[in-house]
């Protein structure tokens, strides 16, 4: 099989590539540029930095591929930069990895490998492609709870699946890790990447008073009760749960409730007061192609690092769903993703509203 | 997978004779050519030689050619040196076209920095720079009229003595960067008329690491590189014996071949260029397909992105680029094609096909089978990912 692999200079895509050159596939590694770097300056972070391009490019000479590396500056700005800074604007707290999965990989670049003759885009994600008994293809979880990656990954449709291919998800970290030390690949202990590649520092408020700074609105903190308790410099400082940063000093510790962007109001409250059972969700994504009929019982998982808790779920219409926790989960977030799985089966999720 | 090379504006496989002086060369001159004694002898003699034959190719006297270490190099120099020597005249001004190469432009807006005047040029739709423009912008202040010969991306030829002509007569120094000309076209620096002129080796079968420059007898630059006293004051630093031997010899190959070159290779630049125009909807040349170096063929094609054509042509065993070379990976548009007023869609749709001596017909032919099919799956893809 003739596979496009994006490449970004990490253990895990650069395992991924290694793994399928060796399986005697036809690879093609491709690295996406997402930000100028014609005057060696890293505006942006850590991943897909120069060093992760020359990195790429190292492991594709030494296993033997070809490289090539893809400008996608201007989409990456406009859909995956543009819309973390809409979403902190509007009072969300965005999950970009999830668009750039979406908007970028498994569009354009996989549109890119299409027209390459591939037949596939392989990426280093822990998650794992199954053929259902109907024929159609089932996100599961990477092997590797730990790293499991299908959180980012539930916008997929049938036709993004039936070309994908994720040769590290049924292996865990150390398989990773003990696959490119066998291999020699010289990214075998490169650390793993944290923050948000474009904010390397993990400074989003900064970022994004840089990139906008008519955001810089300053505002009201106010109490449950519509009461002035302080004042902050700006809604996108804040995020649903939050309780350092606040400036507030009282008898119990306060949390961020709730992001009122237009009045530039941020309510605050006692944690007890962060407890929520419903929720609704836009964009939502059905993994199978279709919304299941009536309530389903799923185990729903409102970050990347939350425990799926058990809920039913229901879509509304073609794009939207409501979902209800069995017990109440704290901090529900506005820009968030919900993704709903059956064990390790994920069905879809949508944009918590 | 048999490979087909049609980028030689980028660079050149090295010819087996100049491979073979240069071998030479590394093993049995390496001596200092600067050196009193027998070991400097043969190294100055092989030197000597070479500035021979680089003079043949130009029409030139040995004397006024200066081994360089690259194209680029030899731009800075004569458009640094030219700047810095006429500075106490009050000669602040300096003049080049917008379809430059970087070496060019960027010495340009570094001496812009300093505070020289630097005015760029338009080129016509064609890509020509017409002698009234040339006119209208020179002053008695202008110091030095930089105009490529032959430009690298489209291979369109500049009316440069006619250019200089009229930088003479207001007194200014003319250089012309003649890197994608040299063994390409003939050239006589005397019909010419200009005073400065930079080639690079390596884009005519020679190797990478050496250029020369030519100053016409009496010119006077501030010296690039200070050091020792090679090439009579004018570049400083040990000779680099193999690298100006092998230029010695590809410009001496292509003084014997180019003529002969430039027929057949135009030949197949044609016939490439009318396939490939024919065979795929939407492709248009850029540029006029005279006067042109006989090797380059620059085309865009409509619905295309650029850097997908040449990684599908690179996969399927077809070398060319897109725009040059130095500025790929970068967002921007050929500056070339943007001056000629292209429209931006079709900026960032061009191929530059660059033919060479070893190019043959089934090669050509392979090409002009490839490109429709795959240009037609490019455009068909446009919308295969998921929903937006």
């Amino acid at each position: 099989m003739k596979i496009v692999v994006a490449m970004s200079g990490g253990v895990d895509s650069s395992v991924a590539a290694a793994l399928l050159a060796e399986q005697g596939h036809d690879v093609i590694g491709v690295s996406m540029q997402l930000y100028d770097q014609s005057e060696g300056q890293a505006s942006f972070g850590t991943c897909c930095t120069i060093d992760d391009l020359y990195d790429a490019r190292r492991v594709a000479a030494a296993i033997g591929i070809p490289h090539y590396i893809v400008n996608f500056e201007n989409r990456f700005t406009e859909q995956v930069v543009g819309n973390f800074i809409s979403e902190y604007a509007a009072g969300r707290t965005p999950i970009p990895c999830s668009h750039c999965n979406s908007d970028l990989k498994f569009s354009t670049l996989l549109e890119r490998a299409l027209g390459f003759g591939a037949d596939a885009l392989a990426t280093g994600h822990y998650a794992r492609i199954d053929a259902g008994p109907d024929g159609a293809f089932v996100l599961r979880r990477g092997l590797d709870m730990a790293k499991d990656q299908t959180y980012f990954l539930f916008s997929l449709t049938q036709d993004q699946l039936a070309r994908a291919a994720f040769p590290v998800g049924h292996l865990d970290k150390a398989a990773v890790r003990r696959h490119a030390e066998r291999l020699e690949l010289r990214v075998a202990s490169k650390p793993d990447s944290q923050e948000i590649c474009f904010v390397p520092d993990g400074d989003y408020a900064k970022f994004i008073e840089t990139a906008a700074p008519e955001l810089k609105r300053p505002g009201p903190l106010v109490n449950q009760d519509g009461e002035v308790v302080g004042r902050h410099e700006g809604v996108h400082r804040y995020t649903i749960g939050q309780r350092k940063g606040l400036g507030l000093s009282s008898r119990e510790p306060l949390y961020v409730l709730e992001i009122r962007s237009p009045a530039a109001e941020v309510v605050v409250g006692p944690r007890s007061a962060l407890e929520r059972t419903a929720l609704t969700a836009s964009s939502v994504n059905w993994v199978a192609g279709t919304a299941p009929e009536g309530w389903k019982s799923v185990a729903a998982q409102i970050r990347h690092k939350h425990a799926a808790a058990a809920a039913r779920v229901r879509a509304l219409d073609e794009a939207c769903a409501e979902l209800e926790f069995e017990e109440a989960q704290s901090a529900i977030t506005p820009g968030q993703a919900v993704v709903f799985y059956d064990g390790d089966v994920c069905l879809g999720g949508g944009w918590i509203d | 997978m048999a490979r087909i090379y049609l980028d030689h504006n980028a660079t050149t496989p090295v010819a087996p004779e100049v491979a073979a002086s240069m071998d030479r060369a590394v093993r049995e001159l390496w001596g200092n050519a600067s050196s009193v004694h027998h070991f400097g002898q043969q190294a100055k003699a092989a030197v000597d030689n070479a500035r021979s034959h680089v003079a043949a190719l130009l029409g030139a006297e040995a004397s006024e050619i200066v081994f360089t270490a690259s194209g680029t190099e030899s731009d800075n120099f004569a458009i640094r040196g030219a700047a810095e020597a006429l500075e106490p005249t009050g000669r602040r001004h300096l003049i080049a076209p917008s379809i430059e190469h970087e070496a060019v432009l960027r010495t340009l807006a570094a001496l812009a920095k300093r505070g020289w005047r630097v005015t760029l040029l338009p080129v016509d739709p064609s890509g020509i720079v017409s002698p009234e423009v040339l006119e209208r912008a020179i002053t008695d202040d202008t110091a030095l009229v930089s105009v490529m010969h032959a430009n690298n991306e489209i291979g369109t030829v500049q009316p440069l003595a006619a250019l200089a002509q009229i930088a003479k007569a207001h007194g200014a120094l003319v250089h012309t960067d003649a890197v994608q000309s040299a063994g390409k076209i003939p050239i006589d620096v005397k019909a010419l008329g200009v005073d400065l002129l930079s080639i690079s080796a390596h884009k005519f079968y020679g190797p990478k690491g050496v250029g020369a420059m030519w100053l016409r007898k009496g010119v006077r630059l501030m010296p690039f590189m200070t050091g020792g006293r090679q090439e009579r004051n004018r570049r400083a630093g040990t000779e680099n014996v193999p690298g100006i031997v092998g230029l010695g010899v590809a410009a001496q190959r292509a003084s014997a071949t180019l003529e002969e070159d430039a027929v057949r290779i135009g030949a197949l630049r044609d016939r490439l260029e009318a396939g490939v125009l024919a065979g795929v909807t939407g492709a248009e040349r850029n540029g006029a397909a005279t006067p042109r170096v006989p090797n380059t063929t620059n085309i865009s094609f409509q619905r295309i992105e650029s850097e997908s054509l040449l990684i599908g042509l690179d996969l399927d065993g077809i070398a060319v680029s897109s725009g040059s070379a130095c500025s790929s990976g970068t967002l921007e548009p050929s500056h070339v094609l943007k001056a000629m007023g292209l429209p931006h869609m079709r900026t960032l749709s061009s191929i530059r096909f660059s033919l060479g001596t070893g190019t043959t017909e089934a090669e050509v032919d392979r090409v002009i089978a490839v490109l429709p099919r795959l240009v037609e799956k490019l455009r068909s893809l446009a919308t295969v990912g998921g929903r937006r």
